[in-house]
């Protein structure tokens, strides 16, 4: 049985409560990080850790802690990116479901590291159900002295607040979060200055993912090194991948990074094949913001080599062959599954969610959606596939924030593998997969 | 403290540290100077959006000489002592530009010929240097009424490229904003959330600084096209403002008063919606002589100036 970090006692009834969770070992990190260990070894326990952030960046997280002004004077916050709404994404959800507990624990423990008295869970507002739950579990932390005034008498204080969003998706842009929790419009930020100099009220910031908060108390806990020794070589630890589409046993799966992509959806213990004993057409492995692959790039690297999943594996090749590990948002499609009009409801997503600043994403995701809507309608020309990879090329690299580029990249990775699904749309002048 | 060497399009000079690339590329002039559809020297946290301004980075500073990952927006990153710029020497830079042109252009209207900025607009300056001969999209344009912004302001929100200039002069001007933007994506509009007046003295500097023809002055609405008046330098005794603006003359009326813009387009100084608005007699101020507009405008390619050689557009 391979170790889970984040679901180990995802079952155990009354996970959410404090007693339970507190039971079966938790708050312990806080203990022996407040007792016996200094800030700045937290900040070296986590960068040798290898911890990536699960946001989908995959930024080593000691890293961008180290980026930290550590010299400002002015006051240092810390904040869990909970605004999660990646089509195919659903994992941090479920931690802040079953296991607030873990997540707040983690927080203590970033915000000690960082040197922050005020730390914020940043939750998207249709979780609002979630919302509550994690609020239930900071009153029980504030009650039983994990939260607020001196913690456990360590002389260490921290204020934790679950702020929720306005239906967003751009405020999971790290700085338009810091923009919407500071009660403006969420409009991405000019970087540079990064966050970690110039971040919430011109403060010092780090901004987390959920996943990558709920792995620090394991790390402490266990230490650094029992966590590089998980995963490959450059990914580190386990991941949640949450599997959906046309697979027998969609769910959210914990993986030692490394496992084979063709292990992962065809065994029993995780994916359990694709449905009706049809055949795998294409994945799109890390939310819908990355590359599609067809079957045999997605199970295979065009090298040859068997296709793991972890961050390196999965972007052998580049985008010419290869995609990104991403959030961990697995959508697997079947043959049945007609491309450009998947490609369609991703296209309509990103264009429904522009924030409208920057000129190329407020003006071509529109464009592409409406090219798009007609080719699925078999209203379109050959001409426009070539006009709609020109659109996401011009789109790619020159936006503010990196919603351009995840506009961009599903359409060329479409057309670049499935261009005669494309023109079978025009020559049929219908969708082939509808009767 | 010791100057920055930048290197823009091969082309040396030294600027104060915090200086962007396009106040460094300004200080060289001429031809690599990038444009600017948002960035207004004068506004605060203005640019960064439109994206035209866009240049490579070929080698980020003297220390790191790696190339800049992406292309980046001149008018908000510093220069780095021996940074290397390229601007219109780089062909990505242009094929950039020509892409950003295009996306501005796809749900503006193109009604030039009814459009009181046309011959003093940057958007038209901006497609007549890097935009397409042929339209590519056949889609509706989004379509929105015109609206009236206060007594003196109109908004034709069609026209509109969202470049935040006005919502930044709003900022600037009031303590209070009664302008901002609505809405998301290309549903976004400049609004006065349900027609508020800006009620402000120097609100008509919002139409000075809208690079299009989106808000225009309803005193001067439909009176002429502006090529057909002349701008004349002049002043008068004000108690609010500096009182220095230019006059735009058809004989001896004064059909519209403006400030005082220089060759990026950018206002001198504002000016007060008094001498802006209500002193349209020529007697009512001191006139200093006849203005040059020095801008590649389409304006300057009829009488106002006779570009020297070097500085002719494409025929």
């Amino acid at each position: 049985m391979a170790t889970k970090i984040l679901l180990e006692n995802i079952e155990a009834p009354g996970l959410a409560t404090f007693d339970c969770y507190r039971k079966l070992g938790g708050y312990a990190s806080v203990e022996k990080a407040l007792k016996s260990l200094s800030p700045d070894s937290i900040t070296q326990e986590v960068l040798k850790s290898g911890l990536r952030g699960r946001g989908g960046a995959g930024f080593p997280t000691g890293m961008k802690w180290n980026f930290i002004d550590k010299k400002s004077d002015k006051p240092h916050y810390f904040i869990c990116n909970f605004d999660e709404s990646e089509p195919g994404t659903f994992k941090d959800r479920h931690i802040g479901q079953l296991n607030p507990h873990q997540l707040i624990e983690g927080m203590i423990l970033g915000s000690y590291a960082l040197g922050a008295r005020s730390a914020y869970i940043y939750i998207r507002g249709e979780l609002f159900y979630v919302l509550n739950i994690i609020e239930k579990a900071i009153d029980e932390a504030y009650q039983k002295g994990f939260l607020g005034e001196n913690i456990m008498g360590s002389g260490y204080s921290l204020d934790l607040y679950c702020q929720p969003g306005g239906g967003a998706y751009i405020c999971g842009e790290e700085t338009a979060l810091i923009e919407s929790l500071e009660g403006k419009r969420g409009n991405p930020r000019i970087k540079p200055p990064f966050p970690a100099l110039v971040g919430l009220y011109n403060c010092p910031t780090v901004v987390n993912n959920v996943e990558t908060i709920a792995n620090l108390p394991w790390i402490i806990n266990h230490g650094a090194d029992a966590y590089a020794a998980l995963g490959t070589l450059k990914s580190k630890g386990t991941k949640l991948i949450s599997a959906c589409g046309h697979i027998n046993k969609p769910g959210i799966y914990e993986i030692e990074l490394g496992l084979p992509v063709e292990e992962f959806i065809y065994s029993d213990e995780y994916c359990g094949g694709i449905r009706n004993g049809n055949q795998l057409k294409a994945v799109v492995a890390g939310g819908s913001s990355v590359p599609i692959l067809p079957a045999e790039l997605i199970l295979k690297t065009a090298k040859g080599e068997p296709r793991l999943l972890s961050y390196e594996s999965l972007e052998e090749g580049g985008f010419q062959t290869g995609t990104m590990l991403g959030s961990g948002g697995f959508i697997v499609m079947d043959h049945t599954a007609c491309i450009v009009k998947n490609l369609l409801t991703f296209a309509r997503f990103y264009h429904h969610e522009s924030c409208g600043q920057c000129s190329p994403c407020r003006e071509g995701t529109g464009w592409m959606e409406k090219i798009l809507r007609r080719i699925e309608a078999g209203k379109g020309s050959m001409k426009e596939i070539d006009l709609l990879a020109d659109i996401a090329k011009h789109i790619d690299g020159t936006t503010i924030c990196p919603l351009g580029d995840a506009a961009a990249w599903p359409v060329s990775s479409a057309i670049r593998h499935f261009r005669s699904e494309f023109e079978e749309h025009i020559i049929q002048q219908k969708c082939p997969f509808t009767k | 403290m010791s100057l920055y060497k930048v290197s823009i399009d091969n082309i040396e000079v030294e600027v104060e540290p915090g200086t962007t690339i396009m106040n460094a590329a300004r200080k060289i002039g001429g031809n690599v100077v990038p444009p600017a559809m948002c960035y207004y020297s004068k506004l605060e946290g203005s640019g960064g959006k439109c994206r035209t301004c866009l240049v490579k980075v070929a080698q980020t500073s003297a220390v790191d000489t790696r190339p800049m990952p992406k292309l980046v927006a001149s008018c908000r990153t510093m220069v780095q002592d021996g940074m290397v710029v390229q601007n219109i020497t780089s062909p990505e830079v242009l094929d950039a530009r020509k892409a950003i042109t295009e996306f501005l252009l796809i749900n503006h209207p193109l009604d030039c010929p009814v459009c009181d900025q046309a011959g003093e607009c940057d958007l038209q300056d901006l497609s007549y240097e890097h935009g397409l001969e042929e339209t590519r999209t056949t889609e509706d344009r989004r379509t929105f009424e015109p609206i009236d912004i206060g007594e003196y302001i109109k908004l034709n929100m069609n026209r509109c490229i969202l470049c935040y200039r006005c919502v930044m002069v709003a900022d600037q001007i009031t303590d209070k904003r009664v302008h901002g933007i609505l809405n998301r994506g290309d549903h976004s509009e400049i609004s006065t959330y349900i027609k508020q007046a800006v009620d402000n003295d120097f609100s008509g500097n919002m139409i000075d600084v809208c690079p299009v023809g989106a808000l225009t002055d309803k005193t001067f609405r439909f009176k002429s096209r502006v090529w057909f008046t002349n701008p004349f330098d002049a002043h008068r005794d004000c108690p609010h403002c500096s009182g220095k603006t230019v006059l735009w003359m058809k004989g001896k009326e004064v059909l519209r008063v403006t400030g005082r813009k220089d060759k990026y387009g950018e206002l001198e100084e504002f000016i007060c919606n008094d001498c802006r608005f209500h002193h349209k007699e020529v007697t009512e101020w001191v006139v200093e002589g006849p203005r040059k507009i020095e801008r590649h405008s389409v304006i300057s390619q009829n009488h106002y100036e006779n570009l020297s050689d070097d500085k002719k557009l494409k025929p």
